[in-house]
């Protein structure tokens, strides 16, 4: 039974380990893929002042004068009504050292640069616009080059020569940005040759994406760790007992004059022996786990930050063996107690369960008042702290401490239970519950910390969820979205449609890209209407917001951007356009859940006369409820539009929904997972319990309680003190849940949002605590029910 | 009060059955100390544990007062050795989590027997009030085999079995706690049997039963 608590342990905290960091390097390996495309954040660069690009002159004044550059121009086109990143490179002068710049040279350079050209996109690309290597597809009326896979680019761009992403996005002659190469020949300064039109941007190690998603990869590794730590409870009960059920053998050995020292390296040989084979099950598990969760995660980071990850798991050899390691380490630190123990062991010992509970009761002072120092670390990281790495430290802190403390929480109510006892079976039920307390805390810390995440987590993505559908209320206001195939099918439709007399109002919208501080924003646009004026969700603002926006001075910015750029109303911001600087005064801030990006909206005809280039494919309709789905099929009849490009409101919140659900499917699977382990440690706990518990149980046996009676007593202990610890982990859960909405959230996307609490879902979570301590514990609990009186009689003596 | 008739049982041991009770009759009276020895293996303890219900025989019969304990139930069992019998073990098996107050008292308040004068004179007699805040391994192995009689006798039962009570105590503690159970056991003119490997100890009982290979010698 020990083998199999052990390796259970073992493999259960090697898989989850291994799982989530297997996730994680899966992500990475994206991250790097998606930096290292011609000129990612790991590339430095100049760019322009003032404007999104800028004249391609400068780059021929910096070549000439010895600066390695190479020139990238970037816009959006619309394939099928979908937005695609697309960047014009020069492949001739590209640094070597720019991650994609092989790829190129692999193919034909003279096939890449001529007329049609070619262009280059990530597999997965390919896959997601249904088109074959060699095929055109169409953005705007315009033929775009052929198509070719080049596995190294990062799904979603789309890669041409720079002299035909210029004819595209018709902007000849223009330039986004210089790529700088790393070559170290001397060269004029910048000022020299291009005054102050440009600045450099020097490379990061870290790109903005890995940044963006920080808090998604520590918030994975903290589930990780705290299963590993779940597991490693489970393990050092299995050990301790293992060890316990030994000690008469061990004392036996020593008393026969084998040394502590040579024990105790037999005994760390066959737990490496141990760990060494559960490490390779749990890392084959721990491979199955990132496989099958690797398609909510790759949602998650899509629906949350924008960022791609391939649907496949590659794993690099440092994982098996960091797997393996992991393992033996952790069992090696799991076995650490014991380990001492043995090597202290007096020959001669006898069983002093009270003297051992007095012992016990100094360690637990000593344990509350370092739980009270954690607390107080923890109070002063939240009044103090001021990043993500603060806010997890926070949660780090708040759950050691709280683990730290549950068992003198636990003593306190205990013995407030057995001060309340008059009946000698209540009384021993409180105080036999309290001296197997030691042996059970380990485990019930396990399922407090997880049903403690359970609670903040769920709290926190159910606050989300209810604020996200009000916000999605507001925020898709239209009755019908339209994205149509180019520029000029949407003049043809709003042509169609105003010679509708269902169409009560149609509604164009746009969105440009552009720059803040150096980091990308969006520029929405949007027109002046009674709908957005009604619905559109803000935060704050001035009076009249909306009419002030009409001139196209004034924007509302998104949450997270005013917070990142510290940005309140009234303050003044210029966005770089193509004409020039655009000046704007904030009047307003307005939720934009789910947007890993800046944003600011302006007035749409605002932002078309200041970036002209701007698609103007998407409409939203004002349509009568009776109307909207006869006036689709027409649309569609009319139009060739299909599901994608033509969708109600009804279909968009779903949708919409639909994505905000996968993006948290992950979570929910991880808190499983964690409140499933926390089971097992609690069973595993038990079960090596169950036997010790033997000497205790029998003289009340013989003195007249039957087995069934007892077995019912020993189920309602371990549902009281897993109630205690529900009921303690309630508070400490929605405190995590604050942690998280009030602190790393803000601090990871930017948004703060509104704490509530669900009584229901807490009640849920207490009932499911306890049918995992009903399932944990039903099994030792029928044994002792069944259990033969020859086995009860054996405690009281050996000879027949 | 005890009559034991034919008594058998058996166990499997390796793969084979072992005879452990070959047809066993004992009879004890109320207020009768018998004492039963016999070599190791021969079957003594199992002959108590049956009478107590603690384990079932074979075949044969047991009759204390008017019931038959060899027709009980489970519960029937748990029943009988909680209302009408008193057990003390070698090992003393007091409840480790509760203080000695509370062990005097366990039996005799869930059998609902408890009589608080008798509980006094127990501690009394029993030399145990300067202990009964104390934890059982707080106290040497004669005043927990003290406190063991006084949880056995607490109840007043119709039957005392000790099974070796002294066998971990030295001879003059075996001897002062012996004279204070078979005092007590006068006191509520209760049957008393005592399995013992001490001729000494036994012959200072009523009577002597000595087992051999299964059968009453």
């Amino acid at each position: 039974m020990q083998l199999a608590t052990l390796l259970i342990g073992l493999i259960s905290a090697t898989a989850l380990w291994s799982g989530v960091q297997a996730l994680n390097q899966q992500a990475r390996i994206a991250y790097d893929r998606a930096a290292a495309t011609f000129g990612g954040a790991r590339t430095g660069m100049l760019v322009s002042r003032d404007s999104a690009t800028f004249p391609q002159k400068l780059f021929v004044d910096l070549r000439r004068a010895g600066w390695p550059v190479s020139p990238m121009l970037e816009g959006r086109v619309q394939i099928d009504g979908r937005s695609f990143r697309l960047l014009g490179v020069e492949p001739v002068t590209l640094p070597s050292e720019v991650g994609n710049a092989p790829a190129v040279g692999r193919g034909s350079l003279q096939t890449f640069v001529t007329p049609p050209g070619e262009m280059l996109v990530a597999p997965e690309t390919l896959r997601d616009l249904g088109l074959k290597e060699g095929e055109r597809p169409q953005a705007g009326g315009i033929s775009l080059p052929p198509l070719r896979a080049q596995a190294e680019l990062a799904p979603g761009a789309l890669i041409v020569d720079i002299g035909i992403a210029q004819d595209i996005l018709k902007m000849p002659g223009q330039v986004s940005r210089l790529l700088v190469g790393k070559s170290k020949a001397p060269h004029a300064t910048l000022e020299s040759v291009a005054g102050e039109k440009l600045r450099l941007v020097e490379p990061s190690a870290e790109s903005d994406l890995e940044r963006l998603t920080d808090s998604f990869h520590l918030n994975l590794t903290a589930f990780g760790l705290l299963s590993f730590f779940v597991g490693l409870f489970i393990v050092n009960s299995a050990i301790g007992l293992a060890f316990e059920q030994r000690l008469p053998m061990l004392r036996t050995l020593r008393a026969c004059g084998v040394s502590a020292r040579l024990l105790n390296t037999v005994l760390v040989i066959e737990l490496v022996s141990l760990a060494l084979v559960a490490g390779l099950i749990g890392l084959v598990c721990g491979y199955f786990i990132a496989a099958a969760l690797l398609p909510d995660v790759a949602a998650s980071l899509r629906g949350l930050y924008g960022a791609q990850i391939p649907g496949q798991l590659s794993l690099k050899p440092v994982w098996w063996f960091a797997g393996i390691a992991i393992s033996i380490l952790g069992a090696l630190a799991a076995a650490a107690a014991s380990l001492a123990k043995a090597i202290r062991m007096p020959v001669l010992a006898t069983a002093q369960p009270q003297a051992w509970q007095q012992a016990q009761r100094r360690w637990l002072m000593f344990q509350s008042a370092a739980a009270l120092a954690v607390f107080a670390v923890a109070a002063a990281l939240i009044q103090f702290g001021d990043s993500l790495i603060a806010g997890f430290a926070v949660l780090a802190a708040l759950m050691l401490g709280a683990a730290l403390i549950l068992p003198m929480v636990l003593q306190i109510a205990l013995a407030f239970g057995q001060r309340g006892a008059r009946q000698p079976v209540g009384i021993w039920f409180w105080a036999d519950s309290r001296q197997q307390l030691s042996g059970l805390s380990l485990a019930l810390m396990a399922l407090l910390l997880a049903l403690a995440v359970n609670v903040g987590v769920g709290t926190m993505v159910e606050s989300f969820s209810r604020t996200f559908l009000v916000w999605l209320d507001g925020r898709l206001a239209a009755d019908v979205y339209i994205s149509a195939a180019s520029d000029t099918q949407a003049k043809e439709i709003r042509a169609w449609l105003r010679d509708r007399p269902e169409v009560e109002a149609i509604l164009p919208g746009g969105r440009a890209d552009s720059q803040l501080g150096g980091a990308p924003i969006e520029v929405l646009g949007l027109p002046d209407h009674t709908t957005y004026r009604d619905n559109w969700p803000l935060l704050e603002s001035t009076a009249n917001a909306w009419v002030r926006l009409r001139p196209g001075d004034t924007c509302l910015v998104s949450e997270q951007l005013s917070r990142r750029m510290k940005l309140a109303i009234g303050d003044h911001i210029e966005v770089p356009a193509p004409g020039g600087s655009w000046p704007l005064e904030i009047v307003g801030i307005y939720a934009d859940y789910g947007n890993p990006k800046g944003q600011i909206a302006v007035n749409f005809a605002a932002l078309t006369r200041r970036f002209p280039q701007t698609p103007q494919t998407r409409l939203g309709l004002r349509v009568a409820p009776d109307h909207i789905a006869p006036l689709i099929t027409a649309l569609q009849a009319k139009f060739g539009l299909d599901d994608r490009n033509i969708a109600d409101q009804a279909t968009m919140k779903r949708e919409s929904r639909r994505v905000f659900n996968r993006t948290f499917s992950v979570t929910a699977a991880l808190n499983a997972f964690t409140l499933g382990v926390a089971g097992i440690a609690l069973l595993t706990s038990l079960l090596t319990l169950a036997n010790s518990r033997l000497p205790q149980l029998a003289p009340l046996w013989a003195i007249g309680l039957t087995r069934r009676r007892l077995a019912a007593l020993e189920l309602l202990k371990t549902m009281a003190v897993a109630l205690i610890t529900a009921l303690f982990a309630l508070p400490l859960g929605l405190l995590v849940a604050w942690c998280l909405l009030a602190i790393v959230n803000v601090k990871a996307f930017g948004w703060r949002l509104p704490f509530q609490i669900f009584p229901l879902q807490l009640i849920e979570l207490v009932a499911v605590a306890m049918a995992a301590a009903l399932c944990a514990a039903a099994l030792p609990v029928a044994r002792l029910a069944r259990m033969q009186p020859a086995t009860l009689i054996r405690t009281f003596v050996n000879e027949r | 009060m005890l009559r034991v008739t034919g008594l058998t049982k058996s166990y499997r041991s390796a793969g084979e059955d072992v005879a452990v009770l070959r047809g066993v009759d004992l009879a004890v009276a109320k207020g009768e100390s018998v004492a039963l020895s016999g070599e190791s293996g021969s079957g003594k303890s199992t002959l108590l544990h049956l009478i107590a219900g603690l384990d079932a025989a074979d075949s044969g019969e047991i009759r204390l007062a008017d019931v038959t304990v060899s027709g009980l139930n489970d519960a029937g069992r748990a029943e009988l050795r909680r209302d009408r019998l008193g057990l003390v073990f070698q090992q003393f098996n007091l409840i480790p989590s509760l203080s000695v107050a509370d062990n005097l008292v366990f039996q005799s308040r869930i059998a609902g027997r408890h009589d608080a004068a008798w509980h006094d004179e127990l501690v009394e007699r029993l030399g145990l009030k300067s202990l009964l805040k104390r934890y059982p391994e707080q106290l040497s192995g004669g005043q927990q085999q003290r406190v063991a009689i006084g949880r056995a006798l607490a109840p007043k039962p119709l039957l005392l079995l000790a099974d070796e009570p002294t066998g971990n105590l030295d001879e003059d503690t075996a001897d002062e706690v012996l004279a204070l159970a078979r005092d007590l056991v006068a006191r509520t003119g209760c049957g008393f049997l005592m399995v013992t490997h001490s001729a000494r100890l036994a012959a200072t009982l009523d009577r002597q039963v000595t087992l051999h290979a299964g059968i009453v010698a």
